[in-house]
């Protein structure tokens, strides 16, 4: 094929491509209202799982000095004693103006108490996803490249025992080596607004490799199995046919091919960093948005609750939404289906 | 696990360390406080929830931060046990002791400027009285009949009857004081104290910041210039935080690690036998608990030596089944000590007219760290004076609302009160709210009322050990054990002796402690 033709054929189907553009729009807005109702639908679930739960706020926070009358005065101070479906068409409809109201514990906003932990737990998904999505897309394509070789066995010992363990053990261990004995990075990562980029980075580091562990070998798996799969495939007997190198077959012809599932997956562990991290947080002393929800729910501060798990949700929706996007975006045969 | 092998270099500092101890009192003990330096402190009991109100403080940070340093109280309790003025600069109560005289010092300000006048302290007070508060002083402060003022710097409590305890409760912890709206209710929104310190930041669930006040009218206290609390709840981080010098100060540190802890050279272990304790209460107007005599049998089938080894690890000491602590002024020094005896046990189930006897008894990890074991071996022993112990294992979650008080045999906590009358009056009185055995014993209530009146230490001293000895025999509640209070402290920071009434020098390491760095 000449140069030209090459040129030509690629604008092609860039305007033919910018015509059939409309599904994939379609979809995603299709995709955003189903996630609005799945929201709708987590939210009634959340409420309802919360009321189930023994004990409510007052009693909670009163523990064991509480007695009938200061809870039943607790109860009324925060409307707790109005019925349940009440209370809940009441939240929805400040929610739905944005107003996710108030803390029922300390009355503190909402917005104000969610929002810095939330970026907390943004800041460190994207730590460890910044390390462990290259690491681990990297690693598989050497495994797959020298598949079955010492390199390939032993890539896959590491990442699957590291897999294997609670995150929590990977983080002791990672804590006596390198905070206890070696004294090389802190052994509690508290953060808080007056520290730098550099600090932070410097502070968080154990807990982004602990989750770095704990995420690699599921994606580094997929990435080896996806193009192995694909090893086999006729085109590929054809490119090296030619006598393309094996390097050039794997990253040329088959990584392509095999993106969909490797995004899939890798949005997969992404919504797992954001949203799993409550022990890691726990033993790094990590003032993440899971160790606010596990508080919330221990006293019943539902309206806690309630916007956190909403965050979660939706955060879930959104990178399933963006890894079903891209898996169509670099599939031009899903891109124009008939 | 963290294994230190003892190497050279660690055997040479710890030789070290061991001749400078030799040499003095204590690390950190005697030397002078002096001004500046940062505390940064690891502490437990912080959640998110955590609220500047102080109706609902409980242990933790704020509860540290807000009473120990950023409020005063009308008295506090010193290294010795004993109600000290702190606002007040004298006390004085009525010959019947039912009016109590609390005279206020003068030039006393709130970070913002505003003098503190008994107008604030009647605020702060009445925050958890009357109908609608939610307050945990709420039954404290029942005894309180009236308050008022009298001028600008003396407020007079009546009470409904005399209590010669008084000045013990105005340093609950309940009872900061803060400054009064213009309505006459408190303004604990602002956050604003009387304190050496100022609330900086308070991230809750996360970290307090505090700052030192120039102003501050104690001259003695409040020595550094910058206060930290982190809040870490998982005993393994605050231990690891410790140890790899991040904070200075550790609250609660676990009995199971304590030697551990110990091995790192500038770490100082800070034990004190203090009024914590736990409890087995039984509902002494249900069957079998209503006979007197299967309660002495449950009592002596409990091997209360082998649960401090076991349970506590040796950090404690064995209880009596009554409630007072040798740090409260009034312990019974000479009441025999209950033992394991199953032969006795056994008498006490036959004069109950029992061979054999089937208890369920609730417990869980959330009443106090070890109550599942402790339950466990108690069925172990108890199973050798012929008495089956059903352990139920209860969730940890809502224990407090859904297992005790409501069910008839349960494990407990209590931090204990620094007065003996408090301590009874909480729980063993007739009626008391949280009176988890339903005891209801005539001799007691009278011995209650009479010597709480009464002003006179020799006589109250023979009515508080005949109260020790009736709840140790007849009372509903095996109190196996007490348990100390451990925290833990790098030399970096210094300090007198510690007041043995709870955690951390009573609450008050932030304006008591000093740096030493």
């Amino acid at each position: 094929m000449s140069q030209f033709a090459r040129a030509e054929k690629a604008e092609a189907s860039v305007r033919k491509g910018g015509r059939d553009m409309h599904p994939l729009a379609k979809m995603v807005l299709q995709r955003l209202g189903l996630g609005l109702v799945t929201l709708f639908v987590v939210s009634i679930i959340i409420f309802s799982a919360v009321e189930l739960l023994p004990g409510d706020i007052a009693q909670q926070i009163l523990g064991q000095a509480a007695t009938p009358e200061t809870v039943a005065a607790f109860r009324a101070e925060l409307g707790l004693d109005r019925p349940p479906v009440e209370r809940y068409f009441d939240w929805l409809a400040g929610a739905m103006i944005g107003d996710f109201g108030q803390s029922l514990a300390n009355q503190r906003e909402i917005s104000s108490l969610i929002g810095g932990r939330f970026a907390n737990t943004l800041f460190l998904a994207g730590y460890a996803a910044m390390i462990a999505i290259p690491l681990s897309v990297i690693l598989g394509l050497l495994a797959a490249l020298y598949r079955n070789s010492f390199f390939d066995r032993f890539i896959n010992m590491v990442t699957l025992s590291s897999i294997s363990f609670p995150e929590f053990f990977v983080a002791y261990i990672l804590i006596v080596f390198l905070a206890v004995r070696g004294q090389v990075f802190p052994a509690i990562s508290s953060l808080n607004e007056d520290m730098s980029l550099l600090d932070m980075l410097y502070r968080a580091f154990l807990p982004a490799l602990t989750l770095t562990l704990v995420v690699t070998a599921h994606m580094m798996r997929m990435t080896r199995a996806a193009i192995i799969n694909l090893l086999a495939s006729p085109y590929i007997e054809m490119a090296r046919l030619k006598g393309m190198s094996q390097a050039r077959v794997i990253v040329k012809h088959a990584l392509p091919n095999a993106l969909a599932p490797i995004i899939n997956v890798i949005a997969l562990n992404l919504a797992y960093l954001v949203t799993g991290v409550v022990l890691v947080e726990v033993v790094f002393v990590y003032p993440g948005l899971g160790q606010l929800l596990v508080d919330s729910v221990a006293n019943r501060d539902i309206t806690v609750v309630q916007a956190s798990c909403l965050i979660f949700a939706g955060v879930y929706i959104l990178l399933n939404l963006l890894a079903d996007i891209l898996s169509i975006a670099t599939n031009p045969r899903l891109m124009h289906r008939k | 696990m963290i294994d230190l092998k003892m190497n050279r270099r660690r055997f040479l500092a710890a030789t070290a360390a061991t001749a400078l101890v030799a040499g003095m009192p204590s690390l950190g003990y005697a030397a002078e406080p002096k001004k500046g330096g940062i505390l940064r402190a690891g502490l437990s009991g912080g959640s998110t929830s955590d609220s500047l109100d102080p109706a609902t403080y409980a242990a933790g940070p704020v509860v540290y931060a807000m009473m120990g340093a950023v409020c005063n109280n009308l008295t506090e309790i010193d290294a010795e046990g004993n109600a000290k003025p702190e606002l007040a600069e004298s006390i004085e109560p009525s010959a019947d002791a039912k009016t109590w005289t609390f005279t206020l010092h003068k030039g006393v300000t709130f970070s913002n400027g505003k003098a503190m006048t008994s107008a604030d302290v009647i605020a702060s007070y009445n925050h958890h009285r009357g109908k609608d508060t939610k307050s945990g002083a709420k039954s404290l402060l029942e005894q309180v009949a009236d308050i008022r003022a009298d001028g600008d710097h003396s407020v007079i409590f009546e009470l409904k009857s005399g209590n010669a305890d008084f000045p013990f409760v105005a340093a609950d912890y309940h009872l900061v004081i803060m400054p009064a709206k213009e309505d006459g209710s408190m303004d604990w929104q602002s956050g604003l104290g009387t304190g050496g310190y100022v609330l900086a930041a308070h991230d809750p669930g996360v970290r307090i910041k505090l700052t030192r006040r120039e102003d501050y009218w104690k001259s003695d206290r409040a020595w550094f210039d910058e206060v930290e609390l982190l809040h870490i709840n998982d005993s393994t981080a605050r231990q690891n935080a410790l140890a790899t010098g991040e904070v200075d100060v550790i609250d609660r540190v676990d009995t199971k690690t304590v030697h551990l802890l110990k091995r790192f050279p500038n770490v100082e272990i800070l034990e004190v036998t203090g009024t914590a304790h736990y409890t087995m209460p039984m509902f002494t107007d249900m069957a079998p608990f209503d006979d007197v005599n299967v309660r002495l049998a449950l009592k002596h089938g409990i091997d209360r030596e082998d649960m401090v080894r076991k349970v506590l690890r040796g950090h404690g000491r064995v209880g009596n089944d009554h409630p007072i602590a040798p740090a409260n002024r009034f312990f019974a020094k000479d009441l025999e000590q209950r033992v394991f005896d199953p032969d006795k046990a056994k008498f006490h189930l036959k004069k109950a007219g029992l061979t054999s006897l089937d208890v369920d008894l609730s417990t869980s990890n959330a009443a106090f760290n070890g109550a599942v074991d402790s339950a466990v071996l108690f069925k172990e022993t108890a199973s050798k004076a012929g008495i089956n112990v059903n352990v139920i294992r209860e969730p940890d979650d809502g224990y407090w609302s859904n297992v005790w008080l409501k069910k008839p045999f349960c494990f407990s906590y209590w931090n204990g009160r620094p007065t003996e009358d408090w301590m009874f009056s909480l729980v063993y009185a007739k009626g008391a709210d949280w009176n988890d055995a339903h005891w209801d014993n005539m001799r007691f209530n009278e011995l209650l009322l009479a010597a709480r009146s009464e002003l006179d230490d020799d006589k109250r001293r023979v009515m508080y050990e005949e109260m020790q000895m009736l709840c140790r025999d007849d009372g509903g509640t095996i109190i196996p054990m007490f348990a100390n209070y451990i925290d833990a402290r790098t030399n970096k920071v210094g300090h007198d002796k510690l007041a043995s009434n709870r955690f951390l020098d009573g609450w008050k390491f932030i304006e008591r402690w000093w740096s030493m760095a």
